[in-house]
């Protein structure tokens, strides 16, 4: 202590303070961040750890656990139901992030174009729907996407025409409405984040490229789609991510839980189902468990995908 | 801009007009929702089955609406959402504030291992703990209580992160410095020298989180149990969940519930998107 205060230079007088500026500091650091940490603990790091623990016990909502080895996780790897969630989720992830980076990046491009009138109109528009809840962008959608003949969207189809497509029972059908759904929502919100990553590009970048004489075609290729690397990795991270936990645009496209069918069943909505409906707890936390591995490894994989994109720059 | 280059003449572009032309189709799908949300949500059930469409406001506002409040209490699943949503955006701007200024500004032992533990939690996805988080609300007697929503949200790593990075940059170190010396404690720095300062960060997290709360759904649906008392979600949700579904009713109620959201975005726009692309990506 007294070299601590001799370090800092602090008059003699307050050397022998017991209560220093440093404590105060050191005090005050951890007072401030501990509300943080202590939610933290109790809502996320607890329950986490104790879905780890459940997953090995039989429990189903009353009275005491039962160890149960490794038969919850059994039961999950051989239900079959499990595994087309798993092919599901990952196809409901491709169908709807793919398609939205393939539009939202020229979308930005677009809408950051200096001659562009109407600007904040635009970005405002395409904006909007992320500010739609997912559950009335499920229900909308879930009318515009009806059974019958007289749905919107097979009207549509009609009169380009094509066939009425069931789009509730049919394995593509289902696929192609949800995908949809997530589409929608979130393609004008990818759209805003690629436009801040087009405006972090110095314009002299371009005034050069233009007095050397590239076209801009060539420009697109050479200056912008190579600087925008790094945030189509933070949107492909971030979508990927999202994607593993899709549940309630099938839940409400079905209107309740029970009805969902098996075309729509993903990981989240399978894992909600065998808790509060099945009260099998034991296989609902096996399931949160082999969740959570397969979102680490696609984080990791994530990660050093991106890192190796840095290293390129 | 580049006028040094003209790549074009005045007058009619052909690229620019179709341009214009996709920017369009663009804006219409989606603002279409909305609008087929006020269409259904004012006409009879049997115009939603009609071919085609009716694709025209009708009559029946005021009576759709009579048959939500007859299935929910809208106006109690309103108030819930919007003390739930106040209440956790002003917990979150008070508490990420505090400990990104902590982090920003403060020098304790071990500052970066939890700054690093912090930045790790992002990274973990809410719904692995779920049934372990809901079987602590049901032991703290939080179930069906607006507690269940509020406590857990009132500050997120998110926030912290966010305000740290906003913190580090919009006040140098030696203001900082000479308060310290002219005898300002800590939390009298904070409340009278930061909080001034990032005042355009709180507008920013605080759209975000109230946003977030108003729509969140996962969560206030597991521990809502009983209809006695709703967030908007959780109320537009049992609408649709009724076996025969009246869907000029549903999308009133989901017209409704979207409503209040839009208005404030409207309100905030420039704010909220300019706040998004300066901030999300650092």
């Amino acid at each position: 202590m007294y070299r601590e205060g001799a370090e800092q230079g602090l008059s003699p007088g307050l050397k022998r303070k017991w209560w220093t500026e440093r404590k105060k500091e050191i005090f005050s650091g951890y007072l401030y961040i501990s509300p943080f940490f202590i939610l933290f603990a109790i809502f996320g790091l607890f329950p986490m750890l104790f879905s780890f623990y459940l997953a090995f016990q039989k429990w189903n909502g009353l009275g005491t656990f039962k160890y149960a080895g490794l038969s919850n996780l059994r039961f999950v790897l051989e239900d079959p139901l499990f595994w087309k969630s798993i092919y599901n989720t990952i196809l409901f992830g491709i169908l709807g992030t793919l398609p939205q980076i393939i539009v939202a990046i020229p979308l930005a491009i677009l809408l950051n174009a200096a001659w562009l009138k109407l600007k904040g109109f635009f970005r405002m528009a395409i904006f909007m729907p992320y500010v739609t809840s997912v559950a009335a962008v499920a229900i909308v959608f879930s009318v515009i996407f009806s059974e019958q003949s007289s749905g919107i969207m097979n009207v549509v189809l009609s009169y380009i025409g094509l066939e009425p497509v069931s789009w509730k029972t049919t394995e593509w059908g289902v696929k192609v409405a949800i995908s949809t759904m997530v589409f929608w929502r979130w393609v004008g919100y990818n759209t805003i984040i690629f436009l801040a990553g087009l405006q972090r590009i110095p314009p002299d970048l371009y005034e050069a490229a233009t007095i050397d004489g590239a076209r801009p075609i060539q420009q697109l290729w050479h200056i912008t789609l190579p600087l925008l690397k790094p945030v189509i990795v933070f949107v492909t991270f971030l979508s990927t991510i999202g994607a593993w936990q899709l549940f309630v645009e099938p839940l409400i496209f079905y209107h309740r839980i029970s009805g969902v069918r098996e075309e729509a069943m993903t990981v989240v909505l399978y894992l909600w189902k065998e808790a509060f409906v099945n009260s099998a707890y034991g296989t609902a936390s096996a399931t949160a468990v082999l969740l959570f591995i397969i979102i680490a490894i696609f984080s990791i994989l994530n990660l050093i995908f991106s890192k190796n994109i840095g290293r390129v720059n | 801009m580049q006028q040094t280059v003209p790549t074009h003449k005045k007058g009619f572009s052909l690229s620019r007009f179709m341009i214009y032309v996709s920017l369009w189709i663009g804006a219409l799908i989606s603002l279409f929702p909305f609008y087929w949300m006020f269409v259904i949500g004012t006409n009879t059930a049997d115009k939603v089955n009609e071919t085609p469409p009716a694709l025209l406001p009708g009559s029946e506002m005021v009576r759709n609406f009579m048959k939500v409040m007859e299935q929910v209490d809208f106006f109690s699943a309103l108030a819930n959402t919007f003390i739930t949503a106040s209440v956790t955006t002003i917990g979150v701007l008070f508490l990420c504030s505090l400990a990104g200024f902590a982090f920003a500004k403060l020098n304790f032992p071990g500052k970066n291992i939890w700054f690093g533990l912090l930045l790790v939690t992002m990274m973990v996805p809410t719904q692995l703990g779920l049934i372990p988080s809901y079987m602590i609300i049901t032991e703290l007697g939080w179930l069906n209580d607006l507690k269940a929503l509020i406590v857990p949200g009132l500050v997120n790593a998110f926030g912290v992160f966010w305000m740290r990075q906003y913190i580090s940059d919009a006040i140098p170190d030696d203001v900082f410095d000479s308060a310290k010396i002219d005898g300002c404690s800590h939390f009298r720095i904070y409340w009278n020298i930061v909080v001034p300062t990032i005042l355009p960060a709180f507008s920013t997290l605080g759209i975000i989180t109230f946003m977030f709360m108003w729509n969140d759904f996962l969560w206030p649906v597991t521990v809502l149990t009983d209809n006695s008392i709703q967030t908007l979600q959780v109320a537009i949700r049992s609408l649709n969940d009724v076996r025969f579904t009246d869907y000029g009713m549903v999308l009133s109620g989901t017209f409704w519930a979207t409503v209040p959201l839009v208005i404030v975005f409207l309100l905030f726009n420039k704010w909220f998107i300019s706040g998004l692309t300066q901030g999300s990506i650092k």
